[in-house]
């Protein structure tokens, strides 16, 4: 068996135990460790597949992003996980069974393919056309054709932050804030008061 | 020999255990959040699979754009679980009706 076929049945079993995980594990926690586990070996299967450019996004992006965020999350919320788990077995037979037919469905769509699909005519993997490098002709087509989109996803980057920020945040009442125009606009009038006060009495106010 | 239908079956598996974490985790929004993560990484498969064997780059421009918005998506679903957390001290979506209006 060649050294790429190893890989890949090392790699798509450890994604796919790693996914089964994630929906099953009992501490949330367990369930973004194997998250991780499942996108780093997914980024494997990039990288056999030629797409080096696209792993390594995998990587930064979902492994240092996202799946960081969700454990921040999970973390963060005082949560009684145990209680949220209670329809789990109750639900098992009707999930189990709709994932099944969803699954039988996909592997016979597969097996069209395979047989006299876009497998049949290219059997040989090639991500980059050209004999450029992958990030150079990922690069080449991103910012030519597709550019618009390219900004468009920025936009919605932009827009999920923003969101994010206005959702979180809370204003508390009673927090002493610097206001620039406030302090600008005081004039030594408003800022001073002269009181005339008789000797041995205090000031009352 | 590693063919395109080896990558279609891991990812369609895939797909597959994202539904049925969906269906069984159906209190927790945590873990419906990750089982839709994992569903966009099985479709990124299909895409970048797709990608290398019709020898065309543009499957994975579009695995870039699904990234991108898998992280918006994953941003401001966060954001309205910490927030929802605040107003209530509890996740469980079956009684989330309380956000109407």
């Amino acid at each position: 068996m060649p050294v790429q076929a190893i890989a890949f049945y090392l790699l798509a079993f450890v994604t796919i135990a790693a996914g089964l995980l994630v929906v099953s594990a009992r501490n949330p926690v367990h369930s973004v460790l194997f998250l991780i586990t499942a996108f780093f070996s997914a980024a494997g299967l990039f990288v056999l597949l030629g797409a080096e450019f696209l792993a390594m996004l995998l990587v930064v992006v979902y492994v240092g992003a996202v799946a960081v965020l969700f454990l921040f999350v999970v973390m963060m919320l005082d949560v009684d996980f145990a209680e949220l788990r209670q329809g789990f077995v109750q639900y098992l037979p009707f999930g189990g069974l709709i994932a099944l037919v969803i699954a039988i469905e996909m592997v016979m769509v597969v097996a069209a393919v395979a047989t006299n699909g876009a497998a049949a005519k290219n059997p040989l993997p090639n991500a980059s056309p050209g004999g450029v490098p992958n990030t150079e002709a990922i690069g080449r087509v991103l910012y030519t054709d597709y550019v618009f989109f390219f900004q468009l996803a920025g936009l919605v980057l932009l827009v999920a932050m923003i969101g994010a920020i206005v959702l979180t945040l809370r204003h508390k009442p009673g927090v002493k804030r610097q206001d620039i125009g406030k302090q600008v606009a005081r004039t030594p009038k408003t800022g001073m008061e002269l009181v005339q006060i008789k000797p041995g009495e205090g000031i009352s106010e | 020999m590693i063919g395109l239908p080896h990558y279609l079956v891991v990812a369609a598996i895939l797909f597959t255990i994202g539904v049925f974490g969906i269906f069984v985790n159906r209190k927790n929004v945590i873990v419906i959040l990750m089982s839709i993560e994992l569903i966009l990484l099985a479709v990124n498969i299909n895409l970048v699979a797709f990608s290398a064997y019709l020898h065309d780059v543009a499957g994975q421009i579009f695995a870039m754009f699904v990234l991108a918005v898998a992280a918006a998506e994953a941003a401001v679903g966060l954001a309205i679980l910490v927030t929802f957390f605040r107003n209530r001290g509890d996740i469980a979506v079956d009684d989330a009706s309380m956000m109407k209006g």
